[in-house]
């Protein structure tokens, strides 16, 4: 069961990460607005569901919506601060307190619910064990989104030149790869991974102010594992904080949160550039 | 004329109990003084050495959940105010060398990520640490036999730590170890070239720093009688980081500006409306966006470019002369 719910976990941390890692690989800043991407994707679907649209559908939505936003982020303010990474930084932790105060006034403080949705309520038997089914059904989600993800980067155009701009963004530009655009893209795309999986989590964690920074600092443990720029990287680095995560909760509850970010802190003083990341350029 | 004035300044400041009108602006007073000597401590860090922390809170933290635990385990305000400096000291020691691992957005993440550890272990360690109700302790020390209960005796008690951080932050500025701090900011290559211990100059500027920090949790810790989780949130080191940044980072007075700045927004903000973190938020966007070096360097960029507009063209066009600073 514990294994179950680690899986689950780590599955939701990737479809964060995924995004997260992918902004910072090629913009070089964690994009700390990324906890309220993943908590506003769980209240837009939360009132969409609430107006009778389904959980799919409302999932779609809510990303798309959490991407459009994320793209205005990016076009009309990280745009304007281009080359200064530390104030990017600090207009994206600023835009979080910001979103995070309008979600505290609009939703009220109390936490909500999304429901299960139907059909994948329930247990499931495997074998002599039994699951949850919606549990199940999360992880082969992450499963199939880490497919894609990797198809879209490894096989296709974008992806190329994506992981060109993530490489040396420089020498990309001078290629004749608009990397302004891939930000944009890359940005979109993240919002809407972050916002998805806010939705797909509502209906274990729910949705209640003080979610976002809750899962920002998974995200950055996560990249800090992993490397920063490298799918390969988070998923490995989403399950390992997915079974620190359950596994620390069971054996100290008080603790929990501590034995989170061990792993990170070893890997920071034996390989600062995380576990499947490249040593910085120069 | 600037030894007038800083005098001036002085007693305006000491006398502020007796002009300010009641107790409440007093204690505005006592918090502007040491959210300003938090500030002072981490423009150490952000403006000196160019290293941005996003977890000083946690050091803060550290230093009043200390003496909170100590004041209640019975211990002398004394011992307990040592001990607890001497744990954030070896806490900024261990943090420096975890954090000092990254430069630029690596040293971001990971001091962001530490102070979030800090907060975890204040949150859901509850047997050490009463989790979300925190720790209260009764009573402030009276020093040399000097009660500080009274928002006015307080007051001046925190003017007294506050203009002792001002001066040896000015001198340190001014020292050698100054010059070569700013040094591992702008260059650090060349410093390690002409054979600087780049990474230990950080080091110290970042215990340095912890120092301050723990010396503005203390005065947290007996100005608010208690502490809890609150105090050691990430929104708490934002605010502070706010403080130096809206100020004007690696100036002296620009973190003492930053610290009044917010605080008494804060203070009339919740008057009218009902929560900070929206207008918080929104000043630090406004501030990284239209106005990156601060109020002070930018309010006399603004002066300097009035005061070259307002002399007459002769003046400014004279031969050989450049524009009056």
């Amino acid at each position: 069961m514990l294994a179950v719910n680690s899986v689950t976990l780590g599955g939701l941390l990737f479809l964060l990460s995924a995004g997260f890692s992918l902004i910072f690989g090629l913009m070089r800043i964690p994009n700390l607005t990324h906890g309220s991407f993943f908590m506003l994707g769980g209240y837009f679907a939360a009132s969409l569901i609430g107006w009778g649209v389904g959980f799919w559908p409302a999932a779609l939505i809510s990303g798309l919506l959490v991407a459009a936003l994320g793209g205005a982020v990016e076009r009309l303010v990280l745009r304007r601060l281009a080359g200064a990474e530390l104030a990017q930084v600090l207009v994206t932790l600023g835009l979080s307190f910001m979103i995070a105060d309008v979600c505290l006034t609009v939703w009220t403080g109390d936490p909500v619910r999304i429901d299960t949705p139907r059909g994948l309520a329930g247990v499931t038997a495997l074998g002599s064990f039994r699951f949850p089914t919606y549990r199940l059904a999360i992880s082969l989600v992450a499963v199939g989104f880490a497919v894609a993800l990797w198809l879209l980067m490894d096989r296709t155009r974008l992806g190329a030149m994506i992981r060109a701009g993530v490489d040396d963004p420089d020498m990309a530009r001078v290629a004749g790869i608009r990397v302004s655009r891939l930000f944009t893209i890359v940005f979109c795309l993240g919002a809407w991974l972050a916002g998805f999986a806010g939705v797909i989590g509502g209906p274990i964690l729910s949705v209640y102010p003080g979610l976002d920074q809750e899962m920002l600092p998974l995200a950055l443990v996560v990249v800090i594992l992993g490397g920063s720029g490298s799918l390969l990287g988070s998923l490995v680095g989403s399950f390992v904080v997915g079974f620190l995560y359950n596994f620390g909760q069971a054996m100290f509850p008080e603790l929990a949160y501590v034995v989170l970010f061990l792993p990170m802190l070893l890997v920071l003083v034996v390989r600062p550039q995380g576990l499947f990341g490249r040593p910085a350029a120069g | 004329m600037r030894r007038l004035a800083l005098v001036a300044a002085l007693l305006a400041l000491a006398a502020l109990p007796l002009w300010a009108g009641g107790s409440f602006y007093v204690n505005i007073g006592s918090q502007i003084l040491l959210y300003a000597v938090f500030a002072l401590g981490i423009n150490v860090l952000v403006g000196y050495a160019g290293l941005v922390s996003l977890g000083h809170a946690g050091l803060l933290g550290i230093a009043a959940y200390a003496a909170a635990r100590l004041l209640n385990g019975g211990y002398g305000h004394l011992a307990a105010v040592a001990v607890a400096l001497v744990l954030t000291l070896a806490a900024a020691a261990l943090f420096a060398a975890l954090a000092l691992r990254g430069s630029g957005i690596g040293f971001v993440m990971i001091t962001l990520a530490i102070g979030q550890i800090v907060w975890g272990v204040a949150y859901r360690w509850i047997s050490i640490t009463n989790g979300d109700n925190g720790i209260s302790v009764s009573g402030r020390p009276s020093p040399l036999g000097l009660s500080l209960a009274s928002p006015a005796h307080f007051y001046w008690a925190t003017l007294a730590v506050f203009l002792v951080a001002l001066g040896s932050i000015a001198i340190l500025g001014a020292s050698p170890f100054g010059a070569s701090l700013r040094g591992t900011r702008d260059q650090p290559r060349r410093m390690a070239a002409l054979g600087y211990h780049v990474w230990m100059i950080r080091f110290l500027a970042f215990l340095l720093s912890g120092f301050w920090s723990g010396v503005a949790g203390l005065l947290f810790l007996y100005y608010n009688q208690f502490v809890s989780p609150q105090g050691v949130a990430l929104t708490a080191s934002a605010e502070a980081l706010l403080m130096v940044i809206a100020g004007g980072s690696g100036t002296l007075l620009g973190p003492v500006v930053g610290a009044a700045l917010v605080v008494v927004m804060k203070n009339v903000a919740s008057g009218y409306i009902e929560r900070w973190n929206f207008l918080l938020g929104a000043i630090f966007v406004a501030i990284v966006v239209f106005m990156p070096e601060g109020l002070v360097p930018g309010a006399a960029r603004l002066w300097r470019r009035a005061t070259v507009a307002w002399t007459p063209r002769a003046a400014v066009a004279a031969p050989g002369g450049r524009p009056a600073p």
